[in-house]
C-alpha cells in the first residue's frame, strides 16, 4: 500500500470517524457504508460491501447511547474494507483477519473517542469563565476546537492502524492453514449470533417478537432457496 | 395567553438555515461536565443575535451563558430544545423560569431519542440494509438505501424539532406527547424484529458463499452462538452475588466476546 493510499485512506477514516459523534451524525460512519467506500477506493466496491455487511452485524450490538463508550465504526469501517480488498491474492482468512482488524480498531477508536471528550472537557473547565460571561468567540472556539481534535483522532487512528495492521495481515495470511469456507463461516456464525444476541437485546420487549423474528427467519430461508 | 397560543415571531430565514447546519455539529464539544451544553448555545447563538442590542448587548451575552450551561438529552432532539429555547429567551421569559425549563427538558429528550433512534430506528435500518445486501444487493443499492431510509428519519426529526420548539415555546412538552412520537416505537420495533429474521439467513449465505451443509451449520451455530451470549450477558448483568459476576457487570458485549473468539481462531489457523 502506497503513501499517497495511506494518507487518502487516513482522511476518509478522519471524516468518517467525525461522523461517529461530531459532525453530522448522519451514520456515514457505520461500517456498511465505510467499508464499501473504502472497497470502492481500492477498486472493489463489492469486497468492500462483504466485509461492511460482516462488520454491521457486529454493530447492531453497539449503539451509540450518550456518555457511555462504544466502538467507532468510522476508522474501523476503512479499514476493514481497505484490508478485505487488498488482500485479494489470499482466499483463506482474508476476511477474518480483516473482521479482527477491523473489530479492534473500533475498540481503540472507542477508547480515543474518551480522551477527546476529556480534552474537550479540559478546554472547557480552562474557560468557564469566558463561557459564563457569554463570551460568543469562547462558545464557538470550543465547539470548532472539538470538532477539530476529532477529526484529527480518526485521521491518526485510520493512518497508524492501516500502516500497523496491513503487514501484520499479510504475515498472517501467508501462515495461513483452515480451509476457506470454513474460515468464511466461522466469521459468519460470530457475527449473526452477535447480530441475533442484539435483536433479542433490543426487541424482545415488543409483543410478539419470538413470532415475529421467526415469521422473518421463514421468509429470509425461503428467499436463500428461490435465489 | 400562554406561550403556545402567541404567534411566533418572525425568525429569518437564513437564521434557521444557520441554526440547522450547527445543529448537526451539536455534540462536537461533547465533554464529561458540560456534556451538550456549550452545543446548545453554539446552536441557539444566530436566534440571540436578536436580541436587545445584538451581539453586543448584555440580554445576548446573558442569554448565551445561560444556553451554554449542562445540558443533556439525545443529539437529534437537541432541536427541540434549541427552538424551544430560542423562542422563550426572544420572547423574553424571565431567566430563572428558563433555567427550569432546561432542567426539565433533559430527561425526555434523552430518553425519548435514545428509545425511538438509537434502539429502534437505527438497527431498523441497519436490518433493511442487510437484508438489501443478502438479496444480492449491489454495492451502491446497499448503501443508498441505508442512507437514504436513515436520512430521511434523521433530518426530518431534526426539522420537526426544531420547527416545534420554536412553535410552542416552553409548552413544547405537548409536542413531545404526539402521538407518533410515543407510538412510533413499538411499530417500528415490530418491523425491526421481523428484518432481524429475515437479515440473518440472508447476510450468512452471501457471506460464506458456499455449500448448503456450510449454511446449515453456520445457521445453527449463529442461532447457538446467539443463546450462548443472551445466557452469559444476562447471568453478567442480572446477579451481582460473585466477585466475577461484579467484574462483568457492563462490560460484557456479543461484539468484545467475538473478539476474543475471532482472536482465538486465528491464532490456531497460524500455529496448526
Amino acid at each position: 500500500m502506497s503513501g499517497v493510499d495511506i494518507v487518502i485512506l487516513a482522511l476518509l477514516g478522519g471524516v468518517l470517524g467525525l461522523d461517529t459523534v461530531s459532525f453530522p451524525q448522519a451514520m456515514l460512519s457505520r461500517p456498511i457504508v465505510g467499508a464499501t467506500i473504502a472497497g470502492a477506493f481500492m477498486g472493489d466496491a463489492t469486497a468492500g460491501l462483504l466485509v461492511g455487511a460482516t462488520l454491521e452485524l457486529f454493530a447492531v450490538d453497539t449503539l451509540p447511547f450518550g456518555a457511555s463508550r462504544y466502538p467507532e465504526w468510522g476508522s474501523a469501517g476503512v479499514i476493514g474494507g481497505t484490508l478485505f480488498a487488498k488482500a485479494v491474492q489470499f482466499e483463506a482468512g482474508r476476511l477474518t483477519t480483516s473482521v479482527l482488524a477491523a473489530l479492534l480498531v473500533a475498540w481503540v477508536g472507542g477508547w480515543s473517542m474518551v480522551q477527546v471528550r476529556k480534552l474537550n472537557a479540559r478546554w472547557a473547565r480552562a474557560r468557564h469563565e469566558s463561557v459564563a460571561s457569554g463570551s460568543r468567540g469562547t462558545v464557538i472556539g470550543l465547539q470548532v476546537s472539538g470538532l477539530v481534535a476529532d477529526l484529527f483522532r480518526g485521521i491518526i487512528l485510520s493512518a497508524v492502524g492501516l500502516a500497523a495492521l496491513h503487514p501484520v495481515q499479510f504475515a498472517v495470511l501467508e501462515r495461513w492453514g483452515t480451509d476457506a469456507a470454513l474460515s468464511r463461516a466461522m466469521v459468519a456464525a460470530v457475527a449473526g449470533a452477535v447480530s441475533l444476541g442484539a435483536a433479542y437485546k433490543l426487541f424482545h420487549a415488543v409483543p410478539g417478537f419470538r413470532w415475529e423474528f421467526l415469521l422473518g427467519l421463514a421468509g429470509g430461508l425461503a428467499l436463500v432457496v428461490m435465489i | 395567553m400562554t406561550a403556545q397560543s402567541v404567534p411566533p415571531p418572525n425568525l429569518p430565514l437564513m437564521t434557521r438555515i444557520s441554526i440547522f447546519f450547527r445543529m448537526l455539529a451539536v455534540q462536537s464539544a461533547w465533554n464529561y461536565e458540560t456534556l451538550v451544553g456549550n452545543g446548545i448555545g453554539f446552536c441557539v447563538e444566530p436566534a440571540l443575535r436578536r436580541l436587545p442590542g445584538g451581539l453586543h448587548g448584555n440580554a445576548y451575552r446573558s442569554a448565551l451563558a445561560r444556553e451554554s450551561q449542562y445540558f443533556n438529552a439525545h443529539p437529534y432532539l437537541t432541536s427541540v430544545a434549541v427552538g424551544a429555547l430560542a423562542r422563550a429567551e426572544l420572547d423574553g421569559e424571565a431567566p430563572e423560569r428558563i433555567e427550569r425549563f432546561r432542567t426539565a427538558l433533559c430527561g425526555p429528550l434523552g430518553a425519548l431519542g435514545d428509545r425511538l433512534i438509537w434502539a429502534t430506528f437505527l438497527p431498523l435500518c441497519s436490518f433493511t440494509a442487510l437484508v438489501v445486501f443478502g438479496a444480492g444487493g449491489s454495492p451502491l443499492a446497499t448503501v443508498l438505501t441505508f442512507l437514504v431510509l436513515y436520512n430521511v428519519g434523521h433530518l426530518g426529526l431534526r426539522i420537526w424539532g426544531l420547527q416545534a420548539g420554536w412553535r410552542r415555546g416552553l409548552a413544547v412538552a405537548q409536542s413531545l406527547g404526539h402521538p407518533m412520537l410515543q407510538r412510533a416505537q413499538p411499530q417500528l420495533g415490530k418491523v425491526a424484529a421481523i428484518l432481524s429474521g429475515l437479515a440473518l439467513p440472508l447476510a450468512i449465505e452471501r457471506i460464506i458463499l458456499s455449500s448448503e451443509l456450510l449454511f446449515g451449520g453456520t445457521l445453527i451455530g449463529a442461532l447457538v452462538g446467539a443463546v450462548v451470549l443472551t445466557l452469559v450477558q444476562g447471568r453478567a448483568e442480572g446477579s451481582h452475588h460473585g466477585r466475577v459476576e461484579e467484574l462483568l457487570q457492563g462490560r460484557v458485549e456479543g461484539w468484545k466476546i467475538s473478539v476474543g473468539m475471532l482472536s482465538v481462531f486465528v491464532l490456531y489457523s497460524v500455529l496448526r
